[in-house]
């Protein structure tokens, strides 16, 4: 019905009515972060659920971390070898490397391959929480919810997205070494002097905020999605959960990459 | 609310439903405290959505639920955390959290609510679980037990604050005939031994007969039957005796006007194999 005078609508009137929605959709999400960000502290009970969702978002992402930041550097080793051999500026490959991941490949790379392994299991988790009436049932247990379920996903995304970040750079810089140094026959001790000298500690505390602010926009739209996936018109029941959980990659994903843009002019 | 007094329910000019669509209207009722209150009604009639509606689920569209002398709408939060403490619930399916065990699902309640040393949880679990002969089954996880079990597993988890209201969405729908009458001997055992206000939705007219001491009918939107039992099996309306005496409609034309699937429509030809 809603949907029908929706479409009946102008075009002019259906464009502001869905920057309307979008708005009330932001701010329903922020206000869902400061919620889920406030009950992190509220007892200690939280803190054997959080360690638990930091096994689960850091421990068992650090296999797929290793292999994504390994080939990563490794294939940036090689692209900056060429590149800057053509100048004879190859003994700078360490810097371009390092800084390339430190600044943005490493905080990037690592909060999406998170969102595809933690974050789409973390909406698709609530989401069927929420059809089978498990929410309901914590809601009259007088437990809420967001306590519950997002609090704990919050406090170790914002613990393990930036640890994440550091382990992927470091084993990029490692990749790069592979290829630069040990492959196309670089100079060892140049690579690591370039590293050191160039990478600053600007560089790096911009990468952990962006890291930060990655960590708690993923788990804020994931949880975000699967929680409210009952009241999505698009589809409903267990539809509505995969469809919830693409929303939320997809969402998380682009989200990642503006917010990087613009933490990027705002840092560096 | 009196600390040991079974609280009534009172529902005032109620009309419920989700956003603006209204499923049922101006129910006026009283659900006695101490008794076993039966919901009864077809499917789809808001018998769930009205208990859903009790428990604060989802907002009243109009009207008031008084509960134990206080309005749930104007209740604090404090008022209402005290309440739903006060409360149990057994979801149609259980609504069981599957990352948990039976044993943990069940002390959840405890160790969210209570400084309980563990021991004691564990205890009282067990109690509540031999209660509905699952104290073996602490360990197992909700997907590894039957529908039967998982409902009475959530009776279980229901009943671990001694509560003085209980709410239960059908809880025999779906359970063989000994099941479905052990578990209203259960109920019946558990209002005996805890004097409690027993809200029980469902369209069980056997598990109605043997439990009820109270039964509000609902449908066509509305409230069509208030009273005991005695009474309502007394009843010459139309729809009520239909219902009660499982009775079908009456149609003046035929409902199946369509002659069946001719086989050599069908995509595969499989006549050879129903033919032998």
């Amino acid at each position: 019905m809603i949907e029908g005078r929706r479409a009946a609508l102008p075009p002019v009137a259906r464009l502001g009515d869905a920057a309307l929605r979008l708005v009330g959709e932001a701010g329903a999400m922020f206000l869902f972060f400061l919620e889920a960000f406030g009950r992190i502290f509220r007892s200690w009970g939280q803190f054997h659920k959080t360690v638990r969702q930091i096994y689960f978002i850091g421990v068992k992402s650090i296999s797929v971390i290793t292999l994504i930041s390994l080939f990563t550097g490794m294939v940036i080793g090689l692209q900056m070898y060429y590149a800057l051999a053509k100048f004879g500026a190859d003994g700078f490959l360490g810097a371009a490397v390092s800084l390339s991941l430190v600044r943005e490949l490493g905080p990037v790379l690592t909060a999406i391959m998170i969102t595809g392994r933690a974050g789409s299991s973390m909406t698709a988790e609530i989401g069927v929480m929420r059809i089978s009436e498990q929410v309901d049932a914590l809601r009259v247990m007088d437990i809420n919810p967001l306590g519950f379920l997002v609090s704990p996903k919050l406090a170790a995304s914002i613990i393990c997205f930036p640890i994440l970040t550091a382990f992927f750079d470091l084993v990029g810089m490692l990749g790069g070494y592979l290829t630069g140094v040990l492959l196309l026959g670089g100079n060892s001790g140049v690579y690591w002097y370039r590293v050191s000298a160039y990478l600053k500690m600007s560089d790096i505390s911009g990468g952990f905020i962006k890291s930060l602010v990655f960590g708690v926009v993923v788990c804020t739209i994931c949880c975000y999605m699967g929680y409210f996936t009952h009241m999505r018109r698009d589809s409903v029941g267990p539809e509505a959960v995969s469809q919830a959980t693409t929303s939320a990659v997809v969402t998380s994903c682009v989200l990642i990459l503006l917010s990087d843009y613009i933490l990027t002019s705002l840092l560096f | 609310m009196q600390a040991n007094t079974p609280p009534d329910i009172i529902l005032e000019g109620l009309t419920i439903g989700y956003g603006e669509h209204a499923v049922v209207s101006g129910i006026d009722a009283v659900l006695p405290g101490g008794k076993i209150s039966v919901i009864l009604g077809g499917s789809g009639c808001g018998k769930s959505t009205l208990v859903k509606h009790i428990l604060k689920l989802h907002p009243v569209l109009a009207g008031r639920i008084v509960v134990g002398g206080h309005d749930i709408d104007t209740l604090d939060r404090r008022g209402m955390h005290c309440l739903r403490q006060r409360m149990g619930v057994l979801f149609q399916d259980g609504a069981l959290l599957g990352s948990l065990t039976l044993g943990d699902n069940v002390a959840l309640p405890l160790r969210e609510h209570t400084r309980l040393p563990e021991k004691d949880i564990r205890e009282r679990v067990l109690s509540k679980l031999g209660l509905v002969g699952l104290a073996d089954f602490y360990d197992y996880y909700p997907n590894e037990l039957s529908g039967g079990m998982r409902k009475r597993a959530g009776l279980a988890r229901g009943m671990v604050m001694d509560p003085q209201l209980l709410f239960c969405d059908e809880p025999t729908s779906g359970l063989d005939p000994v099941t479905a009458a052990e578990l209203d001997q259960l109920l019946l055992e558990l209002k005996k031994s805890f004097e409690m206000t027993m809200v029980v939705v469902s369209h069980d007219l056997d598990s109605m007969r043997a439990i009820a001491d109270h039964v509000l009918v609902l449908g066509a939107g509305r409230v069509l039957f208030q009273g005991g039992l005695a009474e309502l099996e007394a009843t010459q309306d139309e729809y009520l005796r239909r219902f009660l005496d499982r009775k079908a409609q009456e149609r003046s034309t035929p409902r199946l006007t369509m002659p069946p699937l001719d086989q050599k429509m069908m995509k595969r030809d499989c006549g050879k194999y129903l033919d032998e």
